[in-house]
């Protein structure tokens, strides 16, 4: 454990040059531009830096591109909060409470919450990376799809299970977002599925495109209804004394802090990845937390849970990807491309080979978000400002916004269209009071609960019990098995306390 | 006026011709599709393949890179089929501009798009857990040949080609193993670490970390001769120390994945000189042959016509196999 400090120390004396700061500083502040400005998003922005790097020593290069990977998360956050439309997967939790308090005129508190959250999330996932680093390559090389079930279920669980609302309409947006998720080329058959003959779902269905249309566009008809022709521009403080206090603030959330964060810990090493480790956190919080009940109507908590949990598991992901050689996002398989080209192989014996190539980006990670804390904190009072403008301003803004955000998914009309189909999909569903989220949960995981299944099948040759064949993989299930049942015990629970006790308050009228 | 007019049509008409004869370019963007998504081995290849063009200045037009990986690359590949006669898109991808319409609905034909080039053909070995029971390719199908359906094989998709491969060896050597479909090779590499499965058969890119770190063993590979000799993988073994499989006496003579480039169809003639002439030269500079070298995949040249015959050879043996199979899609 300990004998990895001289390597991290090594480390900083790589990464900490002034050199390699002035790149971490151009990496975030390009990072934060692409993640805020539609149209390009971390994985096209990394690709287009890529090039660039070729000629640098791969330290210096993987400083630059981590850093922006860093910046584009603080971004993406920032679209979440101000116009309810999530730039990465793995920022729509954020919607959740972010957007309800930009609304309510704390954009300023919101935005300074995240990023100190997001900070905080990605310290411990690093601290985690450093002690813990080969332990957790050797544990998540214990997961076969057995096991990837197993956490995909449990994902599923405490999101679901936690939920408020009617059950039936939770299933049956869980039911779309599994259907939509299977269009396109099934990997366990090799063959189309659902594509009707149409060229164009043989692509499948971004979640991206999903996500944009049924936050962003929806919530702009929602918005457009409730005061049609009069929306007031929403008046939001905006010192810097504002942006201090929300800081100082947030040692009161150390709970929802610490678990949240060992959450994202727990499914970026698994690796469930990122999104799915911010739905699990933002439903274990919702369950757990004193202001569960608050959850949705802009709760700092509820904020808290999914931004620490994102980028926690974001910085531990970073550790099954150079062992194993394995992306949990869009943008770490780019990265993972450079690493080839920079002449480095990802897998087992880059530990032992490239000391100083790991141990140089692990300590840019401390630095790196360091700073990227430090320049999104001093750009909040700046975004908190675009709400001042009048609707008929940012409204068609955030239009275009959406559409173009569709278009650099695959620079495909299609996209387009579907975003505008997904955005009235949205504003029906919450007309009607379907909840959202359990959809885009079962798009982000559908798939790949669905290959882990079928594989373990293969493996098992048809056996159900071979979820429950070792210790790991049963506990597991087990956990997740009974997350599912909760809402049933608990309601049982309330029946039979209706059917045998005598109503705690009798009438006293 | 009117003698003007009909002079500058016959201008017009012939201006293109004559610019056809001088030589054609490009006279707008280029873009080079990815019909893989970023990071995997198409999206590498398109992406040096434009670092060597723009370093060398060997078009007069900058290149875009788009990555349309859907679908297996059905995204991609239908993308420019659908923008025929256009000369400045074309699409690089594997055999699976003429293997996958045989095995899925998708919405080209093979001989819909224009071969250019073929520039590099990446190599298929057996490869197999840490601490397996057996020692050899030979002994991993007696083992097979004992325990039928029971040995664990890993690889891409289904019906994509590492199952091809995967069936072609039951046949060959007659045994049956249990295939399990992953996203990617990847990702079957890291199942092989873990032990999950007891082998693959990946490429030496995607496997090549999992081999360094003693966490998978290459047993042999599918090639008519070994691998050039290069520096030493691990602390006794490099590539050439790997037998073939048919000196392991897996009668498989070879299988090899191309990296190729195709155009629209209906593009023309010029162009496709064009673009060929292109590639060649890229195939030829120093950084090519190093990152040939770093993928450990073999360097070859093919041009459009010697392309076209390939895939034509290679379809109707890939139609015949599925078609054993049950692959086909009706």
């Amino acid at each position: 454990m300990l004998d990895n400090l001289p390597l991290l120390l090594n480390g900083f004396s790589l990464a900490v040059s002034p050199y390699n700061i002035m790149l971490m500083m151009v990496g975030v502040f390009l990072g934060i531009l692409v993640g805020v400005l539609p149209g390009l998003g971390a994985p096209n922005g990394v690709t287009l830096l890529m090039p660039l790097t070729f000629g640098m020593n791969p330290v210096s290069a993987i400083i630059l591109l981590t850093s922006m990977y860093w910046g584009a998360l603080y971004g993406g956050s920032t679209t979440s909060i101000l116009f309810n439309i999530p730039g990465e997967p793995s920022s729509v939790a954020t919607t959740f409470d972010g957007h309800p308090m930009a609304k309510a005129g704390r954009a300023t508190e919101a935005l300074t919450t995240a990023f100190v959250a997001s900070g905080f999330g990605a310290l411990f996932g690093v601290v985690v990376v450093t002690i813990l680093s080969s332990w957790a390559t050797r544990f998540a090389l214990r997961f076969s799809p057995v096991e990837y079930f197993s956490v995909f279920m449990l994902a599923f669980g405490s999101f679901v299970a936690f939920g408020g609302g009617s059950p039936i309409k939770a299933l049956v947006s869980l039911g779309l977002g599994f259907s939509w998720a299977s269009i396109g080329m099934d990997t366990v058959s090799g063959s189309m599925r659902l594509t009707y003959g149409f060229n164009e779902l043989s692509r499948g269905i971004n979640l991206l495109v999903v996500v944009i249309g049924l936050y962003g566009i929806a919530e702009l008809c929602q918005t457009m209804q409730a005061s049609p022709g009069t929306v007031q521009p929403v008046a939001t403080r905006l010192s810097p004394r504002e942006v201090l206090r929300a800081v100082l603030a947030m040692p009161r959330y150390w709970i929802a802090l610490l678990r949240s964060a060992c959450i994202g810990v727990w499914m970026g090493i698994t690796p469930g990845g990122p999104t799915a480790a911010t739905f699990m956190s933002y439903g274990v919080g919702r369950r757990f937390s004193k202001a569960g009940a608050r959850f949705g109507t802009g709760e700092p908590q509820g904020l808290v849970s999914s931004e620490t949990a994102d980028q926690a598991a974001g910085s531990a992901a970073m550790l099954p990807m150079l062992a194993l050689g394995l992306p949990s996002s869009a943008t770490a398989a780019v990265l993972l491309g450079g690493l080839m080209i920079w002449g480095l192989t990802p897998g087992p014996a880059l530990f032992a080979e490239r000391p100083d190539f790991v141990w140089g980006l692990i300590a840019s990670m401390y630095v790196s978000n360091a700073v990227c804390v430090i320049m999104a904190l001093t750009t909040v009072p700046l975004f908190a400002a675009v709400l001042r403008a009048p609707f008929n301003i940012t409204g068609p803004l955030i239009v275009i916004v959406c559409l173009v955000g569709a278009w650099t998914v695959g620079s495909n009309r299609t996209d387009i269209a579907m975003v505008l189909a997904f955005g009235a999909v949205g504003y029906f569903m919450s007309r009607l009071d379907y909840p959202v989220a359990p959809l885009v949960l079962a798009m982000v995981l559908g798939d790949r609960t669905e290959d882990a299944f079928r594989q373990s099948m293969i493996l098992a040759k048809g056996s159900i019990w071979i979820f429950w064949s070792n210790p790991l993989a049963g506990t597991i299930i087990t956990v997740a098995l009974l997350c599912f049942a909760l809402p049933g015990f608990t309601a049982l629970w309330r029946l039979a306390r209706r059917q045998f006790l005598p109503p705690p308050v009798a009438s006293g009228r | 006026m009117r003698k003007i007019v009909a002079v500058l049509i016959v201008v017009a008409a012939l201006l293109p011709v004559a610019a056809l004869a001088a030589a054609w370019q490009p006279t707008r963007p280029v873009e080079f599709v990815v019909a893989a998504g970023a990071g995997g081995g198409s999206d590498i290849f398109a992406r040096t393949v434009q670092s060597i063009v723009v370093k060398y200045k060997l078009m007069p037009q900058p290149i875009v890179v788009l990555n349309k990986g859907g679908g297996s690359g059905a995204e991609g590949f239908v993308y420019v089929k659908s923008a025929a006669g256009d000369p400045h898109k074309m699409v690089f991808g594997t055999n699976n501009e003429w293997m996958l319409p045989l095995v899925a609905k998708v919405g080209w034909k093979y001989d819909e798009l224009t071969p250019v080039a073929a520039m590099a053909f990446d190599e298929f070995l057996l490869w197999t857990r840490p601490n397996a029971p057996w020692k050899s390719a030979a002994e991993y199908v007696a083992a097979a040949k004992k325990r039928p359906g029971e040995i664990r094989m890993g690889g891409s998709q289904s019906k994509d080609t590492d199952e091809t491969l995967t069936r072609m060896i039951e046949k060959a050597v007659g045994i049956k193993l249990m295939y399990i479909p992953f996203k990617s090779g990847g990702e079957a590499a890291v199942q092989l670490s873990g032990e999950h499965i007891d082998s693959n058969v990946n490429n030496p890119a995607e496997n090549v970390g999992q081999w360094k770190g003693g966490k998978g063993t290459p047993l042999c590979v599918f090639s008519k001769s070994r691998l050039p000799a290069g520096p030493k993988v691990t602390a006794t073994m490099g590539w050439s120390d790997i037998p073939t499989c048919k000196e392991q006496g897996i009668p498989i003579e070879e299988y090899k994945m191309p990296r190729d480039v195709f155009m629209p169809g209906g593009v023309p003639e010029g162009a496709l000189a064009f673009y060929a002439q292109m590639f060649k030269k890229v195939s030829e500079t120093p950084e090519w042959a190093d990152y040939i070298a770093k993928t450990s995949q073999t360097g070859q040249y093919m041009g459009p016509a010697e392309l076209k015959a390939f895939i034509k050879a290679d379809e109707e043996r890939g139609r015949q196999l599925f078609q054993e199979q049950g692959w086909l899609v009706k």
